[in-house]
This record gives structure tokens, C-alpha cells and sequence, in this order.
């Protein structure tokens, strides 16, 4: 194999080089990173740096940090509030989750007694946070006309659960947190969205609902990712819970949403 | 006897054997989780002060996870072998350290191995609190651990891996690309190991007749594994699925492995259905586990005497006894699959790897490692490069490897097909014998024994490239 003709990165199987490039029939049939040639042992110096450039979008989209300035000019008019959680930095952060789960001490939030917050947190991807919360928080709002939405909150630091203390302060009847998915090599920017009826700190995992990936176009449009969330919170408000009792008895999750 | 030491002039207690154990662990992000870490250096050092003049035989008197609460430890002391641990019987911990290291300096490989059954996870996990990451290379080198089913692993001066041909969708077509991507290689004599995308029989009965087809189709002395919940093995070996090898994840306590939803009996039951297959040539090692450090307290299962955390490495060290009590071909640890809040950084996850391999093969286990890393781990190439070679130094029995290093389905680093050449190559290492046969015969090697580059119109490619043709 000569990894200099088989080129670099976005090379499809149809580009003319490649015609009659017997290699193809192993990347036509996977998107795995397969046929890649050699050097001596060692991958070919185009195919390491593809690798490595994969590998710096992903890291970079955990370290980047979420940036509020971005989030208030995609939402204009919104009312956004902030909090940190209880991990002071990045590192601590990934390090312990436990912190992440917490808001640092003396956060204060107005008492709403909204029907629903909405929390944009960091998670593993502030990234995917930029590019798809503000989305699907306008497509979100269209389909929850009946609902009585608290400000947006804007969480650093902050992992899955500290929706539950978020939402517990706010006096909210459900919290959905819109969060970034660990990034992988093929997809930095994945959102995922966890819902929570009755929010305080303590629920389990088992008590969320999940819609994960969604990340257009390649992954969930913001339009079919709503419509489920708010398929789901209808189900959750009339059966007063969320979670594993929910998927049971509420509606069946679209394939690729749960 | 009170367990204290001085170190920088403050005197260090430690009252439980749990805690000495945890305080006495290398760094790692885990245990600084679990509240069980040393709180400073110097009391690190106190504690690995403490427990190398702790007498072995202490361990089999005093647990770090209950007797009566927990079958695990029941399955150390109720297997342990006294005529085995009888020449280090009269040992420190500090003392074992020096007794292993003086005889993998002589190269008496029959003194190590030996032990095997002598010692207890506990004992195994305080030795490698004690040694330096040379140390753990040094005596994994002259471990020997030798298992077969189709191809013999563990033998002097060969490297095996375990081709690993992850999709996202369990295309056969897909899954067919990787695994002749593998092969040409020169991959795959450990094991080809498959995790579904989804744990369904039906799903894990097809993805195992799609490679007991290739292999039967070249005649390659491996085995196949499809890495599905031993509950669903059990459901397609009754079927008459053509299993090879029964997997299963493990840990080292039982609420841990109540999480992963196996007893021993379960895993005793599936043990014996692989076997009476009989598709073994070499062999009848039929047991594949993998394991991992953090795996009990993700789990929240990490919980030993008196309620207090147990250090994950302890724990870890502990998973291989479940394993070895089932004479498995293979067992390897994921060692940073599972995220920076239980190893954080490359010095961390190198550590780990070592230890693990150390542990597993003291102990008596086939020990591979799967060289891994995620997104959000202060780790890189770089790492695993590093922690790859000293490895192959230590004799590690294989090394999982996927389509340049990136693994599609579960979204995660490992090792590429070339740095498994890198690592054979580098450290003079070979296939396991029968699949280093096999390569001869498909023209793969060229005169000095290296996998060669082959052009795709050679026979051998084309031979190879017609399986993955749809």
C-alpha cells in the first residue's frame, strides 16, 4: 500500500485518484479507520496527523470554556441566569464528579415556581453547548406553549445532576438540562438532553428520561429532539414522575432518541 | 500492634488494614474520589513503611472486604493454597518485593509462577504498592503464564493480540473490513473479540458465525469471541452457536459484580457449556474476563471492613481471583476506559497498566491490557505509546488493538494494528506460534519474520479482501 497516493483526509472512494484502488472495498465498507498503509511499522504521516486532528477537536471541546457572550447573542431576548458548581476549575471538575453535582456555596437563584427550568450546562462538551442548546431551546419554547418557563440558566462546571439543585431552587415542577456528551473522535459537538420531574438533589439516574445525540445534521434534528422532550414532560406531568416508570407508561422513545 | 510510622518528623497511624492498603497507594484520581487517598506524600510513604514489614500471613487472618459479607473474599480463603504460599510463608510484604526481584534477576521463572495459587489478591495488591514501575516490569517478565484453545498464548519472547473489529451497527460487512484489516497485520492470534453494538441473542449468535466463518475459511488458528453478557452467551450456546470463548466483565467484590449482573455459579455454568463444544486444538483454556480499575466504585460497590472505601487497585487485584478461579485463555484490564475521575492522567493510567498486569500475572492469569484512553483523560498517543513498550518488556501476554486506533463503537482510544507491529518489532517480539504459522503459509512474513506490506493485488490480499466483498 502507498499511503502517499491514498491521500488525505475526505478522500472518498470516487475520487478518481482511487478508482480501481482495491484498498477502497475495506474503507467503502466501514467507517472505521481501516487500510490507513504504512511506514515501516508506524501509520503513514498523513494518517497520523488525520488522527490527531480528530483527537484535538475532542479535546479541545472539553476544554474550551462555556462562554455566556455566545449563548446571550444566539438567544436574544431570553433571560439567561448563571451558576457555577462546586468544582472551581477544570480539572477538579473532571476529576471529581461528585463537585460538578453541587452548587458552589451561596448560589442564589429567585424562586419562580415555573412549570419547567431549562439549565445549558457544560458538561463534557462546552462546544456542543455553543452550537445546539440555543436551537434547541428556541424549538423547545414553540412546543411548550402551555408551559411556564423560568429564566435559562447557565451552568459551569456542572454535570447532569446539578439540574436537581438547580431546579429545586428555582421551585420548578421539572428540569431539563441541556448538556455536552463526551466528545468522540467522530463528533465533538453532541448534546444531550436529561429530564427530571420534581427536581432535587438525590434523584437517581433511573428517575431521568434521556435524549442524547442530538447533534444536526448528522445526528437528532432540534425540531424531533423537542418533540420528544415535550411528549415526555407531557407524560411526566400527568403521571407525576419521570424515569424508568415513564418510558414504561408514557411514549415510546423514537429509535436512535433514548 | 499499632501500624505507625514517622516520615518528615509527623507519626502516622494507621488503624485498619483498609486504610493502610489505601494510603499506601500510588497516587490516582479514584481513591481521591472514594476519600480513601493518602492525604500528603509523606503519609504515602508512611504507610508503604507500615506495610512493608507487615507480615503476609496477616492478610489470610485480617480482610480488607468481610468473610462472611462478601463471596469474593470467601472464594481467596476458601481456595488458598497453603503448600504453594508455604515458601514465602515466613515473609514481609517488603520482604516478598525483594524475594520476587532477586529472583526475576536470576531468571527462575519456576520460583515466581509457582506462588501462584500461595498467594492471595491482597498480598499481590500491598507488593505493588511497594514497587517502582521497573520493579513490575522486571518480575511480569519472568511470570509465566502459559494458556490454548487454538493458538498458545503466554509463551517466552511472543507478543498475542486481540483483534478488536468494533461497528457501530454490527454491519457484517463492516465488522469483515476490520477484521481483514487486522489480519493483514498481522493481528488477531489472542483472540478476534467483538463487542456487539446490542446485547441480543440473536445478534450475538450472527456476529459469531460471521467469524467462526472466516476463521474456518483460512484456516486460522485463533479463536472468536462476541463479548455479550454471559446471560446471552448461555442463551446462544444452548442455540448451538459456535462459541469459543465465554466472556465476562468482572470485579472484585460481590455488590460489583451483582451490578454486572453475574454470580459465580453463572459464570461456573457457562464455563462448562464452552467446554463441552470441545472446540479446542491446543487447548482448554474457554474463559475470556476483562476488568478494571474504578470498576467497584462507579458501581458504588467499593465498600470494605467497617464500611470504609477500599482502594481501586486492591479491588482490582481482587477481580482476579474471580477470574482465575475459571481457568481462563485470557484476561485483560481496560486501564482508561473509564475516565479521569479514577485515573486522570497518562503517569496515572501507566501505573495502573502496570500493576494490573504485574497483579493478574502473579496471580496466575493469561494478563493482556487494553492500552485505552478517552477524550477527557490528560492522556495521549504519547502515553500509550509509552505504556505499550513497557509492556511488551514485561511479558504481557497481549494487547487489544482496533482500526487505527479508534474505536467507532465505543468511542474510545486504543492501540492501532501498527503499533502492535511496533511494539513486536521494537522488542523483538512474535505471534503466538501456530498463527505465526499461519502468516508464513498466507505469504505474510517476509524472510526476517516481519509482517510484510502486502499490495493489494497479491494473492494473499486478494484471498483476504474477497470476505469483505459484499
Amino acid at each position: 500500500m502507498n499511503g502517499e497516493r491514498r491521500g488525505s483526509v475526505g478522500v472518498t472512494p470516487t475520487d478518481p485518484l482511487h478508482q480501481g484502488d482495491p484498498w477502497a472495498v475495506l474503507r467503502a465498507a466501514t467507517r472505521a479507520r481501516v487500510a490507513l498503509g504504512r511506514a515501516g511499522d508506524a501509520l503513514p504521516t498523513s494518517r497520523e496527523l488525520e488522527f490527531r486532528a480528530a483527537h484535538a477537536a475532542a479535546r479541545d471541546a472539553v476544554h474550551q470554556p462555556l462562554d455566556p457572550a455566545v449563548l446571550r447573542s444566539a438567544l436574544p431576548g431570553e433571560e439567561l441566569l448563571e451558576v457555577r458548581s462546586a468544582a472551581p476549575d477544570r480539572a477538579t471538575y473532571l476529576q471529581r464528579p461528585d463537585l460538578g453535582r453541587q452548587l458552589a456555596a451561596g448560589t442564589e437563584l429567585p424562586r419562580t415556581g415555573a412549570d419547567l427550568a431549562v439549565v445549558m450546562a457544560d458538561g463534557l462538551s462546552p462546544a456542543a453547548v455553543h452550537e445546539h442548546a440555543p436551537g434547541l431551546v428556541v424549538a423547545l419554547r414553540e412546543r411548550l406553549t402551555g408551559w411556564t418557563l423560568s429564566p435559562v440558566v447557565l451552568a459551569h462546571q456542572a454535570r447532569v445532576a446539578l439540574g436537581d439543585a438547580v431546579g429545586e431552587a428555582l421551585g420548578a415542577r421539572a428540569v431539563v438540562v441541556l448538556i455536552g456528551e463526551r466528545p468522540g473522535l467522530s463528533s465533538a459537538d453532541s448534546l444531550g438532553v436529561y429530564l427530571t420531574w420534581d427536581p432535587r438533589p438525590g434523584r437517581a439516574d433511573s428517575e431521568r428520561n434521556c435524549v442524547s445525540n442530538v447533534r444536526p445534521p448528522h445526528g437528532l434534528s432540534y425540531a424531533r429532539a423537542a418533540d420528544t422532550v415535550a411528549a415526555l414532560l407531557t407524560a411526566a406531568r400527568e403521571l407525576g414522575a419521570s424515569g424508568v416508570a415513564l418510558k414504561d407508561e408514557g411514549p415510546v422513545l423514537p429509535p436512535g432518541a433514548g | 500492634m499499632r501500624r505507625r510510622a514517622t516520615v518528615g518528623g509527623h507519626t502516622y497511624e494507621f488503624p485498619t488494614l483498609v486504610e493502610l492498603m489505601a494510603r499506601a497507594t500510588p497516587l490516582r484520581s479514584g481513591d481521591v474520589l472514594a476519600g480513601c487517598a493518602a492525604g500528603s506524600a509523606a503519609e504515602r510513604v508512611a504507610a508503604q513503611t507500615v506495610l512493608a514489614d507487615l507480615p503476609l500471613a496477616t492478610f489470610l487472618e485480617e480482610q480488607v472486604v468481610g468473610y462472611d459479607e462478601d463471596d469474593v473474599t470467601r472464594l481467596i480463603l476458601d481456595t488458598h493454597d497453603r503448600a504453594a504460599f508455604a515458601p514465602v510463608a515466613a515473609l514481609t510484604v517488603g520482604g516478598l518485593r525483594d524475594r520476587l526481584l532477586a529472583w526475576a534477576a536470576a531468571g527462575d521463572e519456576a520460583a515466581i509462577s509457582g506462588l501462584a495459587r500461595g498467594l492471595t489478591p491482597e498480598m499481590v495488591a500491598a507488593t505493588a504498592k511497594l514497587m517502582r514501575n521497573a520493579d513490575l516490569v522486571a518480575v511480569g517478565r519472568r511470570t509465566r503464564v502459559v494458556t490454548g484453545l487454538r493458538s498458545t498464548l503466554g509463551l517466552p519472547g511472543r507478543l498475542a493480540s486481540r483483534l478488536q473489529p468494533n461497528h457501530p451497527t454490527d454491519d457484517p460487512v463492516g465488522v469483515t473490513a476490520a477484521i481483514v484489516d487486522g489480519l493483514l497485520s498481522g493481528c488477531g492470534d489472542a483472540v478476534i473479540g467483538i463487542n456487539p453494538a446490542t446485547d441480543s441473542p440473536a445478534r450475538t449468535a450472527a456476529l459469531l458465525e460471521l467469524v467462526d466463518a472466516v476463521i474456518r475459511r483460512y484456516g486460522i488458528p485463533t479463536q472468536s469471541c462476541v463479548l455479550a453478557h454471559v446471560t446471552t452467551t448461555l442463551r446462544v450456546l444452548e442455540q448451538g452457536a459456535p462459541v469459543d470463548l465465554v466472556f465476562q466483565s468482572v470485579a472484585g467484590t460481590q455488590p460489583a459484580n451483582r451490578g454486572f449482573g453475574v454470580t459465580l455459579d453463572l459464570l461456573a455454568e457457562a464455563r462448562a457449556g464452552a467446554l463441552a463444544l470441545g472446540r479446542g486444538t491446543v487447548g482448554r483454556n474457554v474463559t475470556y474476563f476483562e476488568t478494571g480499575q474504578g470498576s467497584a466504585l462507579s458501581a458504588d460497590a467499593h465498600r470494605g471492613v467497617g464500611g470504609r472505601p477500599v482502594d481501586q487497585q486492591t479491588l482490582e487485584a481482587r477481580a482476579y481471583a474471580v477470574a482465575r478461579e475459571f481457568s481462563p485463555l485470557l484476561v485483560n484490564t481496560v486501564v482508561g476506559f473509564i475516565g479521569p475521575e479514577y485515573l486522570y492522567d497518562g503517569k496515572q493510567v501507566l501505573r495502573a497498566g502496570l500493576e494490573d498486569h504485574f497483579c493478574g500475572k502473579l496471580l496466575g492469569l493469561p494478563m493482556g491490557v487494553d492500552v485505552c484512553y478517552t477524550n477527557h483523560a490528560e492522556v495521549d498517543g504519547d502515553d500509550t505509546d509509552s505504556l505499550m513498550l513497557l509492556l511488551g518488556a514485561a511479558g504481557c501476554t497481549f494487547l487489544i488493538a482496533v482500526p487505527g486506533a479508534d474505536d467507532v463503537m465505543l468511542h474510545y482510544q486504543s492501540l492501532s494494528f501498527s503499533d502492535v507491529l511496533t511494539a513486536r518489532s521494537v522488542l523483538g517480539l512474535r505471534p503466538a506460534p501456530e498463527f505465526e504459522a499461519w502468516l508464513a503459509r498466507m505469504e505474510l512474513l517476509d524472510d526476517a519474520g516481519r509482517v510484510r506490506e502486502l499490495t493489494a493485488d497479491a494473492p494473499t490480499a486478494r484471498a483476504l479482501l474477497a470476505a469483505a466483498t459484499p
